[in-house]
């Protein structure tokens, strides 16, 4: 039977600065609201709080934006709400997302103390002019006198976040960021391709021809060298952007990955529950206002999950993962085997070399993470 | 006076842009068949393809009751033309149920090519022409000159020509009376077997066929068995009426009348604009003229974008055939398209038209081929065959000739751009044959051109080369042999049929270039290298390569956004679902238009 835990997502959208390759729902200059904005969090809380009495959460997830711009105790009170609001499993996960300049012993000590067990540190790259040129606020030495503050804390799972692909950035530059990060070994690692959205300062940047990203083939370069690098390093290569321990997974992100449920908390999140998939208000103040008005969380699209799109949505995140569909787990939940809803597609794919198929599971091959999109393009219904 | 001596059957002829709708409209308004607030600008414009683009394309028919100067009431029926060069055939057919045109000039601007061409039409079928001076309210109007043109160039007496601003309501009552003086009443007997001549129809769903007829002989009504001569079907007519403009039943249509008749028919092969339609019993023994057939001159492969409306393009080109005769098509099959038809138009704007119409009237997604003029081609055994599409070419190694259409161009322009046209059309292949001066400042030139050089972007470099001043038109000349040459474009080593073309010799490299680059724009990445080649009887002449595309990843999590995803996906797969597969490689509809239009 279906595991009936889920996950809390908690958003945070306020930064100092934004980031020029970000297009996620965050607001600068804002803090005037946060008060408000915390006890609105408290209010959607309670608000799932009847719905959710009979089952328990695995996993809270503290994600911005900034979460680490709010003040120590602000931080303190979210986490203890939640947790006084919703029944938690013993072995809960509690990640929160940190930027260097954002982190200070006073709020390592108090995150610890409420409970959080693994911190997301967003680095991105060790060289100061292309953290400038992201317009990143904080020094590569920010970022290590973090990482040993949280080691000292007691902090003993650390994920770096990392991108590659950027303009102007070399393979030795890769290279060097690699080997100062995994010098502080930490337990996971995420490092994305760059994507440029639009909206951001960086399409207009690119769309101007201002700045030029590296060719595709030095981009994939950079990719299998990271692959290679990381897990000659001891680290699980366990999504197509993601390296980790073994244990050390992020399992609020495996959540998503197995396409399980999940309630979003705060302005722009999103949750997953019940068959249905919500996205909440984006506007800060909007979320604010409407909540008190309502007394329910403001919902800006809201969507049906039919079986199939449900069956579809498995495959392809399930796919992100090294290890791929579990044949066995896709056919205990929901009751059909995968080869016979796509036998044809499966062949195809296996024809081009995109996947591989083992005894137990179905995955994305060495050339399948370079074009994992044309592979789950064939699940779309 | 008898009922017959008081009408008056008559189109208005002009070129494009002359203000003939304007005019129509004005007409309409006077007579008070429309009160100026309810109307529309451009009523009888009744296509929305037609109001946009500001021309004519189907013939349309109003009655106007006009109390004269002579204190009698006339009927007046207008007969509305299009005005273009491609749509003479339909021009043709509206003129065959008139006495009389009056010809619309403007004018600033004269005559121009279609103005002569209408005008050759009206006198082939014998019309009295009313010459009318529009827009005079124009700074630059120069109506004298304008006299003095229709006098030099077309040879009618403009002495009594009307001088009209259609915008500012200005001699309108006018150009009513020289309708009633001018032209002649109908002929035709009462008394006589019926007589009916249909010159459009369009289908209805309730009523089926609506036939727009010219009685000449006779008369028709309600319950009447009336037989279609050319194919000796009967029918039992249940409406008979006017056009007033909308559709107005009344008790009977008699010799002289404009109007339709419905006769509960549902199939539109049953019916032939042209045809004449006579009594079952008491039938006369002669048809009418009707027209003179003008066959398509240039085709073109139309595929349904998405294979699985090939039924849908069948019965929307069974639709537009109804009321546009000159359209033909046939089932072909393409490796690269599938199922499809060829069809057959009378020139590039018919096609284009046509295509738009598909697209807008019929909600269909379509990809169409390059347009094709119909080779001759004399194979050494001495068989000649034609040929309208590049792929039924048969081999170089067969051909002993090969001849193409010509057509005697002429051309109407300011002087100061007569060295550009000429180039232009030396560029075209074009061979001189003669300029004459209009005016001091206008000209006339003349000449012969290979059709398939003016099928694609003629019009185009025409406008742009003379800042929109020239105005064009041609009519078929005769075949004549010419050194052509098939190129044919091979993508990833495969030869693509949809993407074949006809191009003289010393065109063919510079335009296998031209494709191959085209090509390579519009044809996505792949996961493989994709060599795009131009080439002539097996022999590459140009090579684009498209590199191979080395990811396709979304590295994001994007949170748990998962619909995000989702929706990136779906519309890649949407843009898939648009592609043609030819061997591995996938081609977008765009690409198979974009070497449409070479510059």
């Amino acid at each position: 039977m279906e595991d009936k835990g889920f996950g809390l997502y908690i958003h945070i959208p306020f930064c100092k600065k934004k980031c020029n390759y970000c297009d996620f729902i965050s607001y600068i200059n804002m803090e005037y609201f946060i008060p408000q904005y915390i006890e609105t969090l408290k209010k959607e809380m309670d608000f799932y709080k009847d719905y959710c009495s009979k089952r328990k959460i695995r996993t809270i997830y503290i994600g911005g934006g900034t979460p680490t711009i709010l003040q120590p105790e602000q931080l303190e009170h979210i986490i203890e709400s939640a947790l006084k609001t919703f029944r938690v499993y013993n072995e809960l996960e509690i990640s929160i997302e940190a930027n260097p300049d954002s982190i200070t012993k006073e709020k390592l000590h108090k995150l610890k103390n409420a409970g959080v067990n693994r911190l997301s540190i967003g680095l991105q790259a060790y060289q100061t002019h292309l953290l400038k040129n992201m317009g990143r606020i904080h020094s590569p030495g920010q970022f290590e006198r973090a990482f040993l503050a949280a080691r000292e804390e007691g902090f003993d799972n650390i994920n770096v976040d990392l991108i590659f692909g950027l303009p102007g950035q070399t393979g030795e530059q890769w290279e060097e960021t690699l080997k100062k990060v995994t010098a502080l070994r930490p337990e996971h690692v995420s490092a994305y391709s760059l994507k440029i959205e639009e909206g951001t300062l960086l399409y207009d940047q690119y769309k101007s021809g201002i700045i030029k990203l590296p060719e595709e083939e030095k981009e994939r370069g950079m990719y299998y060298f990271l692959i290679d690098f990381l897990t000659s390093r001891g680290y699980n290569h366990y999504e197509i952007s993601n390296f980790a321990f073994p244990g050390k997974e992020c399992r609020h992100n495996i959540l998503y990955w197995k396409n399980k449920e999940y309630i979003g908390i705060g302005a722009a999140s999103h949750s997953h529950f019940c068959k249905k998939r919500y996205h909440n208000e984006e506007d800060l103040e909007k979320y604010i206002e409407v909540f008190s008005l309502k007394n329910r969380p403001p919902i800006k699209d809201k969507e049906s999950i039919s079986k199939g799109l449900e069956i579809s949505e498995t495959i392809i995140m399930n796919l992100r993962l090294t290890a791929g569909l579990d044949k066995i787990e896709f056919f205990n939940r929901f009751g059909v085997d995968i080869k016979d809803l796509y036998r044809k597609e499966i062949e195809l794919l296996e024809n081009s070399r995109l996947i591989e198929e083992t005894q137990t599971h179905i995955k994305l091959t060495k050339l399948g993470l370079d074009f994992a999109n044309e592979v789950f393009v064939n699940f779309i219904p | 006076m008898s009922r017959q001596e008081r009408i008056r059957n008559f189109s208005i002829i002009a070129h494009i842009d002359h203000g003939k709708s304007t005019l129509a409209d004005r007409l309409l308004e006077f007579t008070g068949m429309l009160s100026e607030r309810k109307m529309v600008d451009q009523v009888l414009d009744k296509m929305e393809l037609e109001r946009e683009r500001g021309i004519t394309i189907k013939a349309q028919a109003v009655r106007l009751t006009y109390k004269a100067n002579d204190g009698n009431e006339y009927y007046l029926n207008l007969i509305d033309t299009p005005g273009h060069v491609d749509f003479t055939y339909e021009v043709s057919r509206s003129l065959a149920a008139c006495e009389g045109a009056i010809l619309v000039i403007d004018a600033a601007q004269g005559i121009e090519a279609q103005t002569l061409s209408n005008v050759y039409l009206a006198l082939e079928h014998d019309l009295e022409i009313v010459p009318v001076i529009n827009k005079i309210d124009l700074p630059s109007a120069m109506p004298e000159r304008v006299k003095k043109e229709i006098e030099d160039v077309i040879g009618i007496d403009a002495s009594e020509a009307i001088l009209v601003s259609a915008k500012e309501k200005v001699g309108i009552q006018e150009v009513l009376e020289s309708i009633v003086n001018k032209i002649p009443e109908p002929k035709g007997s009462p008394d006589k077997p019926l007589r009916a001549l249909i010159f459009d129809s369009h289908y209805d769903p309730y009523k089926g066929v609506i036939a727009y007829v010219r009685i000449v002989d006779g008369s028709i009504k309600k319950d009447m068995n009336i037989r279609m001569m050319s194919n000796n079907k009967v029918f039992e007519v249940n409406e008979v009426g006017i056009f007033n403009p909308e559709m107005l039943e009344i008790q009977e249509l008699k010799a002289g009348e404009v109007g339709y008749l419905a006769a509960g028919i549902k199939d539109v092969k049953n019916i032939r604009i042209g045809d004449t339609i006579t009594e079952a019993e008491n039938s006369a023994t002669e048809p009418l003229p009707g027209y003179k057939k003008i066959n398509p001159m240039v085709f073109c492969g139309i595929y349904p974008a998405d294979g699985g409306d090939y039924e849908s393009v069948k019965e929307a080109l069974e639709k537009l055939q109804l009321n546009d005769a000159s359209l033909i098509f046939e089932p072909e099959t393409s490796a690269a398209l599938g199922f499809g038809f060829r069809c057959g138009f009378l020139g590039l704007l018919h096609m284009e038209i046509i295509q738009e119409r598909l697209e807008r009237e019929f909600n269909l997604n379509l990809v169409t081929t390059a347009p094709s003029v119909i080779y001759e081609i004399e194979k050494n055994s001495g068989e000649i065959v034609r040929i309208d599409n590049p792929t039924n070419f048969p081999d170089i190694s067969e051909i002993k000739a090969i001849k193409e259409p010509f057509v005697l161009a002429t051309i109407m322009l300011p002087n100061e751009f007569v060295g550009a046209v000429m180039e232009l059309c030396q560029e075209k292949r074009g061979i001189f044959k003669s300029m004459n001066y209009i005016n001091e400042n206008r000209v006339i030139i003349s000449y012969e051109l290979p059709l398939n050089e003016i099928i694609y972007d003629f019009f185009d470099l025409l406008k742009s080369r003379t800042k929109g001043y020239a105005s064009f038109d041609y009519e078929f000349l005769e075949y004549k042999k010419s050194d052509l040459v098939k190129l044919d474009i091979l993508i990833n080593n495969e030869t693509v049929d949809a993407l074949s073309f006809i191009v003289h010799k010393d065109r063919a490299y510079y335009l296998g270039r031209r494709i191959a680059e085209k090509l390579k724009e519009s044809i996505p990445r792949h996961m493989f290298e994709v060599p795009i080649q131009a080439a002539v009887g097996g022999k590459i002449i140009a090579r684009e390569t498209i590199k191979a595309l080395r990811k396709n990843v979304l590295a994001k999590c994007y949170g748990g956004d998962v619909t995000r995803k989702r929706k990136l996906l779906e519309k890649q797969k949407e843009g898939k679902k648009r592609m043609r597969q030819v061997g591995n490689v996938e081609i977008p509809q765009e690409a198979f238009m974009s070497v449409l239009k070479i510059d």
